[in-house]
């Protein structure tokens, strides 16, 4: 315990995924000293996994695409529950921040004329999504890695030294931050390698570390999903909003057993793959919601008809937003409709050639060969929901990532508000981009304000933290010892099958039950083994946030009695405006053990971005009250 | 379904270390990796292994597996007879941390010596015009998940530790190809310095580095044997350089 | 003396490999099909007879170029009366020189003769390495210039089919098994010669923008397709050429005559 390495930063970003490399490139553009931490090695974030594209309103394909319309869509997909300044700063930054990217050298697929090729995707209008293949994830974390590398190479020219102002700490777990009274004065952590401390002294810390989707059974996220930056965030004094909102990917792998959750890209259906039952029936336009009428063609034709003229008729409900496909698919194989192992259809093989199946989508075609025997140009694939997105996360203010404790900012999914209850396919990449910049620049600035003032770590915090850190070593209570892979299980489990894509209010609170219960053993939890790459001593640190954060959900679920984009309640089916005027808060407890959730209202959406829609769209989601002033104009 | 199947592991780190035996359970439509975690929750839960997404997409879980190099999440156990004892090694070319976790930063210092994308001067951002044709070759090579079992496999390195300083290896030869063949970028020389700063000569096109990747990447055809070319019209070839031709 | 798999720090394991599959195989077929050829090709390049049987002449003696040839199997004879050796040994330099520098016969040879590596992952015997750096591999970048005479070979091959239309008197209008011999070997020449890798890096591969340039970019295309059967064709084209050899030697020598289809 007495090895402890120093380090001293002007900010430090915590996760390495778009959003915390576009943090990284921005602070250090602006001066600063950056660090990144990061749990995996430098460029495998979650982020690559990442398929379709990445939405901006450039208008590349169809030029009558602008951040307008884009703001529109972002808002109807979270049901209007979106922090409405986070989704116009998004909508209108997003080009910008993909035609960056081109300077830092990626390689997007392209129009005849040589702009930035864009394709359709669920939820959104025109064709949108800039996109390479299905790897754009993959080709967004590359770019931001390879402009990170030439920032260090400039570093290097000027300074002898790649890392002078800018190094990445990979496989490196940040488990505590340390605040100097209500600031944040920097973060403790361990390299998962040698398992030795390391402190970071920072005035400023960037989250940009992702989801929760591990704390789920199926899911398409991978083990760093951890919910650590949420945890973090609380246990340094922010709040979280809309943690009851998680998103089920309609189209993840069902079989085999082994790759359950893997993501199915939104892409396949983009490119023209449809869904059908049991039956062989497209059932997905048995399930189009009333707000969406208008918008989604009620019949075969006029949805095929869709991929070539877009301009005279309405989209295939294949292309609905993602919770209402999620559902539909769960309604489905819940009325006995479903495909052998539990799950859908999804065809692209009767739609498309086998030769532009493989083209546009190349890794799919990859993935169920290698993974499931499955030649997708042959024959349907098999999918169901995987959980996938949490929407929820930290509380921060739009224009500068700022949460509620000076000097703490949070970027990308760990930052709470933009996509509302519901997140658009496409606009997490942009999320990361836009806010991942924004949070640079916030960080930055917060940095140059302090001054002198720079904020101290004191000693003791150190010596607490490092003391939790290795708890786990010393064993729990004599004979109630706890594997932490089992505690992980039944957590999934739980989360899985009480807190899940379908929630009723009992069997919420019977989950609140089980998470007490869960927290009691995680607290008997041993370790084995010494603390070089240790993965039973990894899991049992990352469990806790686990723990907090799926607490967090489940209050906040048992709540929120409506339905709404990822929140549904069997026992509350119907939306109900007077809840969307309301976010539902996390704070951790005063004893420090869990979380409070309490409600507060929702900030009232601007007058001119309200007069983008139509009144009678308005009126769908808002309470005669908040549209008193709207002028009731028709159409 | 399920059967018992024998595993020998490697266990230990730099000190020393051997290849332990286990029996374990498989089920169908299971990856080497599945067989891995199931060890980690019932037998070993310290045995350190490297992974990520569990979907061949981030190249996290190199490993050597009965001695060939492969991703271990894109193993399917189906590939081997019930009978068969699966040999599972840590990557054989990196020095070795825990188990089947190996220090790759060989990599990552390659991977900063090769000078950056260079912007096209005079061409603002949102204004970069470029054809399907001319980025299909660079964007076979973006496909990459830098797993590097292709640094892994390659023998100028891993049987010549003393190769590692002068040879960037396949991974990082296929990254100036990739910069070199990308349309906008301005950087100079990139042939040149494949031969002087990267040790493109020490590669005598045996194909492995295309054999073991899982991304089907035609490294050897089309990254290394272009840029040999590129560098033959710059050293080796007279008469094209007495006629002087550009061929931008 | 430098460690590979098992320098320091490394993960201790002694054995060379750990592959449970045959990989050895590949290699020594290798191996066994260039050593035969090898042993052949040479019998018969210094044998200096039985190459030519009109129309057919060998593709091992053409084109004949010292006055020493076979009466009939010489056009041009620019090797005086004092080359006395056997006249295939003035031209053999050249394929073979085209396939010792050939990107794909280099991977044959340096797995298979030089073990460098025998196989992926199986640690080659060798204590140092250096590559193509020095010579003499470092010649193996002429490729390019091998290939443009091989260009030429392939010429005067093809002219040696066409002629092979013409009969022991040189009247056009006949058609033998040995006329067909050629013009496959001639076929598989021209594949080998267009799949090669420096082929396509003239055709188009040192280009940046394709799209500057239609043409160039179809026939870089078109050979790229090519170029991915360069092994295929280059193992076809051997063995074609020691065939067509082989069928004019046994009719030059009067074991099998020749089928005559017309």
């Amino acid at each position: 315990m007495t090895e402890l390495e120093r380090h001293d930063y002007d900010v430090v970003v915590i996760g390495a995924g778009g959003a915390g490399l576009r943090a990284a490139i921005e602070a250090r553009q602006q001066g600063k000293r950056v660090a990144v931490v990061c749990k995996s090695l430098f460029g495998k974030a979650h982020t690559v996994m990442a398929e379709g594209g990445i939405a901006a309103s450039m208008g590349n394909v169809n030029s009558d695409d602008n951040w307008q319309v884009h703001f529109r869509d972002t808002m109807r997909g979270g049901k209007f529950l979106n922090n409405w300044r986070m989704a116009e700063l998004h909508a209108k930054e997003a080009p910008d921040r993909v035609w960056e990217l081109e300077t830092y050298g990626a390689l997007f697929d392209r129009t005849k004329d040589g702009k930035i090729s864009q394709r359709n995707f669920g939820g959104h209008e025109y064709p949108r999504l800039a996109h390479v293949g299905d790897r754009t994830g993959l080709e967004l974390i590359r770019s931001l890695q390879q402009k990170i590398v030439s920032l260090q190479q400039e570093d290097k020219r000027e300074t002898g030294d790649y890392e002078s102002r800018l190094k990445v700490f990979a496989e490196c777990t940040v488990t505590e931050l340390l605040r100097d009274g209500d600031r944040i004065a920097g973060a403790f952590g361990y390299w998962r390698e040698s398992g030795r401390f390391v402190l970071f002294g920072a005035p400023a810390v960037v989250l940009a570390t992702g989801g929760i989707g591990k704390s789920f059974k199926v899911t398409s996220n991978s083990w760093e999903y951890t919910g650590d930056g949420h945890a973090l965030a609380l246990r340094a004094g922010a709040s979280l909003i809309n943690m009851e909102f998680v998103q089920f990917h309609p189209t993840g792998m069902v079989w085999p057993p082994s790759v359950k959750g893997i993501l199915v890209t939104e892409s396949v259906r983009g490119d023209g793959g449809v869904l059908r039952n049991s039956d062989g029936k497209r059932f997905m336009f048995d399930y189009i919601p009333d707000v969406f009428k208008d918008k989604y063609a009620d019949n075969e034709d006029e949805a095929d008809r869709w991929y070539t003229d877009q301009g005279n008729n309405r989209r295939p409900p294949e292309l609905l937003p993602r919770d209402e496909v999620a559902r539909a698919i769960n309604s489905e194989v819940k009325a006995g409709r479903g495909s052998p192992h539990g799950g859908v259809f999804l065809d692209v093989s009767s739609r498309l050639p086998a030769e532009e199946i493989i083209r546009r989508l190349p890794s799919m075609h990859h993935q169920f060969k290698e993974l499931a025997d499955v030649d997708i140009t042959k024959e349907p694939m098999e999918v169901g929901p995987t959980c996938h997105y949490v929407m929820g996360g930290v509380e921060v203010e739009p224009d500068t990532a700022a949460s509620s404790v000076a000097g703490l900012f949070a970027c990308g999914e760990v930052a709470g508000g933009m996509h509302g209850s519901n997140r658009l396919g496409g606009n997490s990449l942009s999320d990361l981009l836009v806010f991942g910049r924004r949070a640079g620049t916030g960080a930055s600035e917060y940095v140059d304000g302090l001054g002198d003032k720079k904020p101290v770590i004191a000693e003791s915090d150190v010596d607490a933290a490092s003391r939790r850190a290795v708890a786990e070593f010393d064993g729990g209570e004599a004979g109630a010892q706890e594997n932490p892979y089992t505690v992980h299980t039944q957590l999934q489990q739980t989360m899985n099958d009480l807190v899940g894509i379908i929630r009723r209010g009992g069997e919420v609170e019977q989950a609140l039950v089980a998470l007490e219960e869960l927290k009691q053993r995680a607290r008997n939890i041993v370790v084995e083994g010494h603390r070089q790459f240790n993965p039973g001593w990894h899991l049992a640190l990352d469990l806790r946030n686990m723990l907090l954060v799926s607490e967090c959900v489940a209050k906040a679920a048992l709540l929120r009695t409506e339905s709404r984009g990822g929140h549904t309640r069997e026992d509350h089916p119907a939306m109900d405006a007077d809840w969307r005027k309301q976010l539902l808060v996390c704070v951790l407890n005063a004893a420090g053990d869990g979380v409070d959730v309490t409600s507060k209202d929702q900030i009232p959406l601007r007058p001119d971005l309200m007069g983008l829609f139509e009144y009678t769209e308005l009126a769908k989601y808002f309470t005669p009250g908040e549209l008193a002033d709207v002028p009731a104009k028709e159409s | 379904m399920g059967y018992k199947a024998k595993f020998k592991v490697w266990r230990g780190d730099a000190e020393g270390g051997d290849l332990q035996d286990f029996t374990v359970e498989v089920n169908e439509g299971e990856v080497v990796l599945d067989v891995i975690h199931r060890l980690q929750a019932t037998q070993a839960p310290d045995m350190a292994v490297r992974w990520n997404c569990k979907a061949g997409k981030c190249g996290s879980c190199s490993a050597e597996i009965n001695g060939r190099p492969r991703l271990m999440c894109m193993t399917r156990m189906s590939v081997f007879s019930e009978d068969e004892t699966v040999t599972v090694t840590p990557m054989r070319t990196f020095p070795v941390i825990r188990d089947l976790v190996t220090d790759v930063s060989y990599n990552y210092e390659k991977a900063r010596e090769v000078p950056a994308f260079a912007p096209p001067e005079g061409v603002a951002p949102g204004e970069y015009r470029m054809e399907q044709v001319d980025v299909e070759r660079s964007q076979e090579f973006r496909k990459c998940i830098e797993c590097f079992l292709c640094q892994n496999t390659c023998h100028v390195v891993r049987d010549h530790e003393d190769n590692k300083t002068n040879f960037s290896g396949p991974r990082f030869l296929m990254r100036i190809a990739e910069l070199d063949m990308h349309p906008l970028d301005a950087h100079e020389n990139r042939a040149q310095e494949a031969k002087t700063d990267h040790g493109l000569g020490f590669c005598n096109i045996t194909k492995c580095c295309t054999e073991v990747c899982p991304e089907h990447i035609k490294i050897t055809d089309n990254a290394l044997i272009p840029m040999k070319e590129r560098v033959a019209d710059h050293y080796y070839d007279p008469i094209l350089r007495l006629f002087k031709r550009t061929n931008k | 003396m430098t460690a590979g798999t098992t320098a320091p720090g490394r993960a201790q394991i002694s054995a060379r490999t750990l592959r449970t599959d045959r990989w050895w195989v590949q290699p020594a077929v290798t191996v066994a099909v260039l050593v035969a050829f090898i042993i052949y090709a040479t019998i018969r390049a210094f044998q200096n007879a039985d190459y030519y049987s009109a129309p057919y002449i060998s593709p091992f003696y053409s084109p004949c170029l010292a006055t020493n040839c076979v009466p009939g199997s010489s056009e041009v004879a620019v090797f005086g009366g004092w080359w006395a050796l056997s006249p295939a040994l003035i031209i053999l330099i050249f394929p073979l020189g085209f396939r010792l520098t050939c990107y794909y016969y280099r991977k044959a040879y340096y797995r298979g003769f030089w073990s460098s590596p025998p196989a992926c992952a199986v640690a080659e015997p060798h204590g140092k390495y250096t590559g193509e750096r020095r010579f003499p591999l470092v010649l193996n970048n002429i490729h390019r210039y091998f290939f443009y005479i091989g260009l030429i070979f392939n010429v005067i091959l093809t002219y040696d089919a066409v002629i092979a239309f013409r009969d022991s008197t040189g009247a056009w209008g006949h058609m033998g098994l040995g006329t067909l011999v050629l013009l496959a070997n001639a076929t598989l020449l021209w594949l080998y010669s267009a799949s090669c890798h420096s082929c396509r890096h003239v055709m188009g591969g040192r280009l940046t923008h394709f799209s500057k340039h239609p043409v160039r970019y179809k026939a870089w295309t078109l050979v790229s397709k090519l170029n991915t059967r360069h092994m295929f064709f280059a193992w076809a084209s051997l063995i074609g050429v020691a065939l067509a050899d082989l069928y004019v030697a046994l009719v030059a020598g009067g074991t099998i005559t020749d089928l005559r289809f017309f």
